[in-house]
């Protein structure tokens, strides 16, 4: 079959950064071609540029055996190439008919929007690609699953052949990804091809025709799914053999240190987020929540810790109530908190490195005597601390903004962990990391875990959930669907769950046997 | 996530690094200010040229103004060693004495913006504090009488710095309590203020007659002044210079300093360190307020003695200049002051001599500003390599919530 | 929505119920106290409803007796207490209504008591009091839903109020100088954008540097221009009034909307321009779009910063208009710092305006009718100062920023500088 894109020696320097080396990548006519790295491979940048966000510094680009130069959306979008981004590309105030027309309206009278008209092709392409949605519904009223639909229509709409899909996953159930395929199937039929990027490596084997992986902006290989097994792939994306396994004892739970019962919160607008939810926490074990994002995961962690107020029920920690607290009270009484966004929550990012690991304590001492900052005694604990959690930094005086995402976490990490603490809150607390980092973090959390503290880990990640957690709980509008055992959870039953569905009692797993685990790493 | 994210920024040197290259830095710091400023007065030049007048003439008026002139400086120290007179010397020496008078206020309102801005608050309202500030001192100042000076001065320095306080503290917990811009608040306080004085001035707090000023502050609560008149220059000088390294003491030494400072460089992430951040406007604010208070009150007890109508006209829009030319930082904001009361009190001697209005000072302060809060712009003028510091700019947020 | 979220929802409005209620009532109970006991029994107030000169048929006026009316109008607002404390009315929005409604009647009554006020005029006045309040309101809304701010509203209406006289006077001809004005305004917002989009100023630092160096340039030219020569440069035809056949005989309404001068006029044409130009057309949905999401806009081909400047651009051409109302549509001359805040309290109508040509109108004319109220109560001498009075406009600027009467959401990307990756 014809290549319909073909790109030849891809090369984009960013100051200090050589984010694509000479990338060649070849999709044919009507393929799904998967593109596997994991994060700061150059995966983004390289469709960045596809799509005319970024100019490259040296390469071509050929559509259908044509060399194109893309200065824009505008470009890609007129030479057939449509993007569904990560995080999506929609104006939650706007209905779908709004956001799917804007850019190209067509109007009445060469002034008014012709919004019926609109309607009627989303109609149409809901139709022949299966994609069902109403249009005239308001963009922040949809599950995460239909703005990904609507995303996919707008591109359809635009009447692209060539797809990208950026992590189209990463939001989704496991049945939602099922459904996910499917589309990419019938599109595949309609005689569209896809670029399909993701970190994750059974996606790859189960849909895509040709894969090619990056490792540190170049190509480390193109591969058919047929002749690799996932190990393969994994050290052909990590550069090394990775240890797919995290290696862990069974917990040894004590009493019980965060205890939830009949929590109510309102997020910042408004809505009831969380539903009446209760949950137990004890030292030495560690809690996961799993659940698709928006489900009410970021306001329980927001009640717990103090940020926002609970329109009813009770939160006991260390059998103390705390659900009046200030953040603070609640700090103090021995609970770390990794922030979702560690770059907006977790970190002041032109503050240097030692005034960032006393962002909880500067008050206390030996960081203060009286209202007086110790200087000395802060400038020592910034030292000792960037050497026990290995921050790689010039010194401890650069602000944190200059540290890569990796080692901003370990910042975190090393504030909250030195001190003492009974209870870890940590919410998706490897998003967005490397391998090497992933790997870092999960192990100081179970050490953590083993020196009895408790545990309640927030991850959208499915895997990071499996492999980190002793109990598991699924969390879906705002509510517990179920509360099961690590060993006894399979990815289908949390599946069902995190979509809302409740199988009867019989469907439910039988009990593993209790042993070493060994679950496989995230990627 | 995208790759960006770990795309690294260059490392620079840090803020209060204390070992290294202090001197590069202080010389990147002034760079963009100074050249702010020559290029404030530039384009100054040319409005002036632009109105048919000499511009050299002009700032040579000013400059004269503000320093005074060599060979009055001769003649005073001819006539004091020859015969022990004081009376040319000081004559001489009267520019520099009403230069430091104006820097005076411009310090205190300058800090009060430029603590705002460590907490991310922006103080337009030092115009109606600095009013309140005077009117509170000036009427401790006249009506007790009796006391002692040791408890009188002190007694009316206070009630000035509680009376700004009050006056940036309602924005300040009208923002914190329901998230209304500071921006416009306390722009309307500054009315309020206004009409406020105009009704005590004309009523309650008028001095017999029919003028509508106060009264006379008594002498124990006036600022003592260092030299005979007609030099003004007086403890408030020395009090503004004492309180600006307080300032710095308590924003870069203290618990309550960092917790500001955490608040205005992010206050998402002092937040989730458990810091109070509304409580943290609330204080801001009144302190801010309380500086910009302690303006007025040091023109009222140390140089006018009464209060009168238009007496804070232009300092609000003066300080937010003084705190961006200065970085908001305490020493900054010393050195801006003392440039903007050269050039005020030099101002009055260039409009009488060169016939320029005293507002093309106002139109240069603008243009600062400009320049300060767009250092691309001085950079693309002069073609400076761009310097990564990280806060270069002040950043305000929108119309929060 | 299960029972226990039902009981929780119920439980948080009660306690709204109750407080309002209990509002209320002691509103009531304050009407009764204050303005029913220090009127005299007896007396009647005259609202005057036919304007002098004005092409209206003459209607007779509304005559009330004094107390009986503040006694019915707390009578009113006790009433609703009670049954907000009994039921509940779910929309603060109207409690609201009731409480300014019964307010202002039986203050005016207790204010005109035995005297006569002119209700017709006080409208028409408010009308034309809101008109640059609600110029300034509407660039606000225009820039904002493109994401700038702009708080040099008032700087760029100083300039522009300067520019309108000063050319008026020069050419003789006020629509020349209306002209001028409006592409005055544009150019200085022009500036704004350039500094907020190409250098990524900070937009509120920038906007105070505009109202800085406006305050000073026009004090400058004043000064040292203005006042030596004030026949030749600052003495300019004031716009007459056109009164539209037919609709300006209505009684009340004719002369409150229909004879006004033509920057009146335009100011009701923008309003519904806007109206349509932000929701009807694909300028507005790019516009919107570029103000909630600008990278969304972008991805899809809008050029986010071309749509930026043509907004503010847009908006400081209606800040020129604006200002042009303070010299030529109104005095015919410059005064320094003659705006007096309408920049600024035409950000907080657009803010309680939600943002829309039509809300922001609406409260504009809030504010125009408190500006109107003072001068009105000034002649009729209460015995409130009258510092006190212009006040008011101040006060209700900061009352609703608060959002204790409704709260509303700025576009999302409001005031941040985009980054073209």
């Amino acid at each position: 079959m014809a290549n319909v894109l073909e790109l030849h020696g891809i090369t984009k320097r960013f100051p200090g950064v050589l984010a694509n080396d000479h990338i060649d990548i070849i999709l044919k006519e009507g393929d799904i071609l998967a593109l596997l790295g994991e994060n700061g491979a150059g995966k983004t940048t390289l469709m960045n540029i596809l799509y005319g966000l970024y100019k490259p510094d040296e390469g071509k680009i050929l559509v259908r055996g044509q060399e194109v130069e893309i200065h824009g959306p505008n470009d890609a979008i007129a030479r057939g190439i449509g993007m569904v981004h990560q995080h999506f590309m929609l104006i939650p105030v706007m209905t779908v008919t709004e956001n799917v027309m804007l850019g190209v309206e067509p109007t009445r009278n060469g002034i008014f929007l012709d919004r019926a008209r609109v309607a009627a092709r989303i109609r149409d392409i809901s139709q022949q690609y299966g994609l069902e949605v109403d249009p005239d519904s308001y963009i922040k009223d949809l599950p995460v699953g239909i703005q990904q639909r609507v995303e996919i229509i707008k591109v359809l709409y635009r009447e692209a052949d060539i797809l990208i899909l950026d992590e189209p996953t990463a939001v989704l159930t496991p049945q939602e990804v099922e459904g996910l395929f499917k589309i990419l199937q019938t599109l595949i039929e309609k005689g569209k091809s896809i670029i399909f990027i993701t970190h994750k490596l059974k996606e790859v084997m189960a849909v895509a025709d040709q894969i090619t992986v990056l490792r540190g902006g170049r190509v480390a290989g193109t591969v058919k799914p047929k002749d690799v097994n996932p190990e393969k792939l994994a050290s052909l994306m990590v550069g090394r053999d990775v240890n797919l396994i995290v290696t862990k004892q069974p917990a040894q739970p004590m009493n019980t240190v965060l205890e939830v019962r009949d929590l109510y919160v309102r997020d910042e607008r408004g809505n009831l987020t969380v539903n009446g939810l209760s949950l137990d926490v004890r030292k030495g074990e560690t809690l996961g929540i799993a659940g698709v994002q928006g489900n009410g995961q970021t306001e329980l962690v927001y009640a717990l810790t103090g940020l926002l107020p609970l329109v009813g029920g009770t939160i006991r920690i260390a059998d103390k109530p705390v659900h009046h607290s200030a953040p603070r009270n609640i700090l103090e009484r021995g609970v770390a908190h990794i922030p979702e966004d560690r770059q907006k929550h977790g970190l002041v990012l032109s503050f240097p490195i030692h005034d960032n690991l006393i962002l909880c304590t500067y008050y206390q001492p030996p960081f203060a005597r009286g209202i007086n900052l110790q200087e000395q005694i802060i400038f020592k604990n910034a030292e000792t601390l960037v050497g026990q959690f290995d921050v790689r930094t010039p010194n401890i005086y650069v602000p944190a903004a200059s540290l890569s995402g990796g080692n901003q976490q370990k910042v975190i990490v090393a504030r909250e962990f030195s001190r003492p603490i009974e209870l870890l809150i940590a919410s998706q607390p490897t998003r967005g990391l490397d391998v090497g980092s992933i790997e870092y973090i999960h192990n100081r959390i179970i050490e953590k875990r083993d020196e009895g503290a408790g545990i309640l880990l927030v991850s959208s990640e499915l895997d990071e959930i499996l492999a980190l957690s002793d109990r598991i709980a699924v969390m879906y509008h705002g509510q517990i669907m179920d509360i099961i055992s690590a060993e006894d959870a399979t990815k289908e039953y949390l599946g069902l769950l995190m979509a809302g569905i409740k199988p009867a009692e019989a469907a439910a797993p039988t009990r593993g046997n209790r042993k070493q685990k060994k679950v496989e790493r995230v990627f | 996530m995208s790759d960006q994210a770990i795309q690294p920024v260059e490392v620079t040197p840090p803020g209060e690094d204390p070992k290294k290259g202090t001197r590069g830095k202080i010389w990147q710091a002034l760079l963009v200010p100074a050249l702010a400023v020559l290029t404030g007065l530039l384009i100054g030049a040319i409005a002036i040229l632009a109105v048919g007048e000499n511009p050299l003439e002009a700032y040579g008026a000013l400059f004269a103004g503000s320093f005074g002139t060599p060979d009055r400086f001769i003649e005073g120290f001819q006539t004091y060693f020859a015969s022990g007179d004081t009376s040319k010397l000081l004559r001489a020496i009267y520019p520099i004495t009403e230069s430091l008078v104006a820097t005076t206020p411009y310090i205190f309102a300058a800090l009060s913006v430029a603590l705002g801005f460590r907490c991310g608050l922006f103080n337009i309202g030092a115009e109606g504090q600095v009013l309140m500030g005077a009117l509170c001192s000036a009427y401790i100042g006249y009506s007790i009488t009796g006391l002692p000076a040791f408890v009188h001065l002190p007694l009316a320095i206070l009630a000035g710095a509680a009376g700004g306080a009050v006056w940036g503290m309602i924005p300040g917990y009208l923002k914190a309590r329901f998230g209304a811009h500071e921006v416009v608040n306390t722009i309307m306080m500054n009315w309020i203020a206004f009409k406020l004085s105009d009704w005590l001035l004309k009523g309650p707090m008028q001095a017999s007659g029919s003028r509508p000023v106060t009264p006379n502050v008594e002498a124990t609560a006036e600022l003592p002044r260092f030299f005979p008149d007609p030099l003004r220059l007086n403890w408030g000088f020395v009090l503004a210079l004492a309180v600006a390294w307080l300032v710095y003491w308590f924003l870069f030494k203290t618990t309550l300093g960092f917790e500001i400072r955490s608040v205005g460089a992010s206050p998402d992430a002092a937040k989730y360190a458990g810091m109070n951040v509304t409580r943290n406007f609330v204080l801001v604010m009144a302190i801010a307020g309380g500086l910009a208070g302690l303006a007025g009150t040091a023109q009222v007890l140390g140089v006018d003695h009464w209060v009168g109508q238009g007496f804070s006209s232009g300092y609000g829009f003066d300080s937010i200049a003084l705190a961006l030319l200065g970085k908001s930082h305490p020493f900054g904001v010393v050195l801006s002051a003392l440039l903007f009361g050269f050039l005020r009190s030099g101002a009055t001697r260039m409009q009488s001599m060169a016939g320029i209005p005293i507002d093309i000072i106002s139109i240069i302060q603008g243009l600062i500003v400009i320049f300060i809060a767009a250092p691309a712009i001085i950079r693309w003028i002069y073609r400076i390599r761009a310097i990564p510091v990280s806060d270069e700019a002040m950043r305000t947020r929108g119309w929060g919530g | 929505m299960n029972t226990a979220t039902h009981e929780i929802e119920t439980i948080a409005f009660r306690r709204t119920r109750s407080t309002y209620g209990l509002v209320l009532l002691g509103f009531g109970l304050f009407i009764f106290l204050v303005f029913g006991l220090n009127t005299p029994a007896g007396v009647f107030t005259t609202f005057g409803t036919n304007l002098a000169g004005s092409q209206a048929i003459t209607i007779s006026d509304l005559v009330v007796p004094s107390q009986a009316t503040i006694f019915a109008m707390a009578a009113i607002a006790a009433f609703f207490g009670a049954f907000q404390l009994a039921r509940g009315i779910r929309s603060t929005g109207w409690l609201a209504g009731v409480i300014a409604i019964t307010f202002i009647v039986s203050f005016l009554t207790w204010a005109a008591a035995d005297k006569s006020f002119n209700l017709t005029g006080m409208l028409s006045s408010s009308l034309v009091r809101a008109t640059p309040i609600a110029l300034a309101a509407l660039c606000g809304v225009i820039s904002e839903r493109s994401a700038v701010i702009n708080i040099g509203i008032e700087g760029i209406m100083l300039l522009s109020a300067q520019v309108a006289v000063v050319t008026a006077t020069v050419i003789g001809n006020s629509y020349l100088g209306l002209v001028c004005a409006i592409l005055f305004g544009g150019l200085v917002a022009a500036f704004h954008a350039w500094l907020v989009i190409r250098f990524k100023v900070d937009q509120v630092v920038s906007g105070v540097a505009i109202n800085i160096v406006g305050a000073g340039v026009t004090a400058f030219i004043s000064s040292r221009f203005l006042a030596a020569n004030i026949n030749g440069l600052n003495n300019a035809a004031v716009f007459p009034t056109i009164s539209i056949p037919l609709l300006s005989q209505i009684p009340i309404l004719g002369p409150v909307l229909f004879e006004n001068n033509i920057i009146v006029f335009l100011t009701i044409l923008l309003v519904l321009a806007l109206h349509i130009l932000l929701f009807y057309t694909p300028w507005g949905l790019r516009t919107r779009a570029v103000g909630e999401h600008p990278k969304a806009a972008d991805t899809l081909g809008v050029n986010v910063f071309f749509v930026r400047y043509v907004n503010v651009i847009l908006g400081g051409m209606i800040a020129g208009l604006g200002g042009a109302y303070f010299t030529i549509g109104s005095v015919g001359r410059f005064d320094e710092m003659m705006t007096a805040g309408k920049g600024f309290i035409g950000l907080a109508a657009m803010i309680f305006g939600k943002w829309n040509p039509l809300g922001a109108y609406t409260s504009s004319m809030i504010f125009g009718f408190a500006d109107s109220l003072q001068v009105k109560l000034q002649i009729l001498r209460t015995p409130i100062p009258s510092e006190f009075l212009l006040m008011a406009p101040y006060l209700i600027t900061m009352l609703v920023l608060t959002g204790v009467i409704g709260r509303a959401i700025p576009p999302a990307a409001d005031g941040q500088p985009y980054e073209k990756q």
